[in-house]
């Protein structure tokens, strides 16, 4: 299987990651914590807390949540997701939640991420951070940190590569067969 | 990610990966019990019916939970105020039941097989929550779960079961569970109590489990019922904690880190003092938070196979 075009390089995502960063700050990061949504979502939630602690000097609050059992293609789908534990370290009542995910497509996976986290209380806000928004959106939501955004057809993958996942970071965009 | 087999009968029907796969899926289900909002909407709009042909608290409490945590819709049936009362036979039940499509038939029964027969007679997954003297394939794998919790690996674990081995059928599925998983096995309890032909399990027999006490890492003890007394199996409860039963002077020479286990229900003061239930050794409790994962996690894998068409 070949990788496809690459779209991004890792000097490249990193300097997407930072731009989202900076902005992350800009509008506040008080009370505000990152949730990385499994599997991807979680490290760039973690690279993006990083390039954040450095501008600003001081950490941000770090979540991750599993999404699979909120899925509404559960009945549709041959095999059953491997679940995975969620964590959130902290109380999400009044707080303002940043998820993150590698691309944003139909936006299904993300009705199901704010379902997840509102049954663990009621946060201030939810905004969402995504690295590639590819578009085709079937769901009426929005990224408000976008890393890049292009524009694909319904034919092609997308694939965001992590190096704590997939040994490198970069993007690669391909046709499906 | 799904199992091998559409029911949960025995323990032989599942493969050594499919015990992996369910202890990993109940260890992320554990978190969903700990949440304020303990309830995730991933069954919506499956039937379960559970049918519980012999007494249970702990074990129909715990799918049932397991269920609605899942979001399942549940109803239960006891033998006492069902058709069966009234003279219909368990297929027919069963079939009855069938008919309003049910997704999950979660059934206890006094007669070993009772769930096979049902599992080959109906749709729906099956799953055996405890029949006769033969399985309760639940109770084994949250045993097993709470082993590896504990101790951090299965691999050449020695554990000790010691009771009536021969009517229990939490020590027939432990037996095989935890031999699937490389954990060595002893036995132990009064001959009478003890089935022909243990050895073909894989397991050790002694004669006193104190002679092997100094190797566990965990000491399983299961209860023992007064009616085996009245079958002269053994003299009396009394005779029974004497020689048997565990507690803190029986645990001399025990590792530091042995871990006591009970399936339930206690009988304190019989199989167990006290002193030893209620110790900082004990996980009982923790086996029973562990069983509503592993029922979760079950419920969960078999309906991923596409649903009731099984």
């Amino acid at each position: 299987m070949t990788k496809g075009t690459q779209l991004l390089s890792s000097k490249e995502m990193d300097a997407a990651l930072l731009k989202m960063a900076k902005e992350i700050v800009r509008d506040s990061t008080e009370g505000v914590a990152l949730v990385g949504i499994r599997t991807r979502g979680v490290p760039l939630a973690e690279y993006l807390a990083k390039k954040i602690e450095k501008i600003q000097g001081k950490p941000i609050e770090l979540g991750s949540l599993d999404i699979n059992l909120y899925r509404d293609d559960l009945s549709e789908v041959s095999e059953q997701p491997v679940v995975r534990p969620t964590e959130l370290p902290f109380s999400i009542t009044g707080k303002g939640i940043i998820l993150v995910d590698d691309v944003l497509y139909t936006g299904r996976t993300i009705r199901a991420a704010m379902d997840a986290l509102i049954d663990f209380g009621r946060p201030r806000f939810i905004k969402l951070a995504v690295m590639v928004d590819r578009g085709w959106r079937e769901f009426p939501i929005q990224p408000d940190y976008v890393g890049r955004g292009i524009k694909t057809t319904q034919n092609q993958n997308v694939k965001v590569m992590l190096a704590p996942i997939d040994g490198e970071d970069a993007v690669f965009i391909r046709e499906h067969k | 990610m799904k199992l091998s087999t559409p029911h949960i009968l025995s323990i032989n029907d599942l493969s050594k990966k499919d015990i992996l796969t369910i202890l990993q899926t109940a260890d992320s289900f554990r978190e969903i019990s700990e949440r304020p909002i303990k309830k995730v909407p991933t069954l919506r709009g499956k039937t379960v019916v559970n049918c519980f042909f012999e007494d249970s608290t702990r074990t129909r409490l715990s799918f049932e939970i397991a269920e609605k945590r899942l979001s399942a819709d549940t109803v239960n049936i006891s033998k006492s105020g069902s058709a069966m009362q009234k003279g219909e036979n368990l297929l027919d039940t069963m079939k009855n039941i069938e008919a309003m499509r049910p997704d999950i038939v979660v059934i206890r029964h006094f007669i070993s097989g009772a769930p096979m027969m049902v599992a080959q007679a109906i749709k729906a997954h099956v799953i055996n929550a405890g029949d006769g003297m033969h399985e309760h394939p639940t109770q084994a794998l949250l045993d097993l779960m709470t082993i590896k919790e504990v101790k951090g690996r299965m691999q050449g674990l020695k554990v000790g079961i010691v009771g009536d081995i021969a009517h229990s059928r939490v020590a027939r599925s432990d037996m095989l569970l935890f031999r699937k998983m490389g954990i060595k096995v002893f036995v132990s309890g009064p001959h009478t109590l003890m089935p022909l032909g243990v050895e073909e399990f894989g397991v050790e027999v002694c004669r006193d489990i104190r002679d092997v006490l100094a190797e566990l890492d965990v000491l399983i003890l299961l209860r023992i019922q007064q009616e085996r007394a009245d079958e002269n199996l053994f003299p009396n409860l009394r005779e029974y904690a004497r020689h048997f039963g565990i507690n803190n002077d029986a645990l001399k020479g025990a590792r530091d880190d042995l871990t006591i286990m009970h399936p339930g229900p206690v009988n304190r003061g019989v199989e167990i003092s006290p002193e030893v239930a209620d110790g900082p050794r004990s996980v009982i409790l923790d086996q029973v938070t562990n069983g509503v994962a592993v029922r979760m996690a079950l419920l969960y894998l078999l309906l991923g196979d596409g649903g009731s068409e099984g």
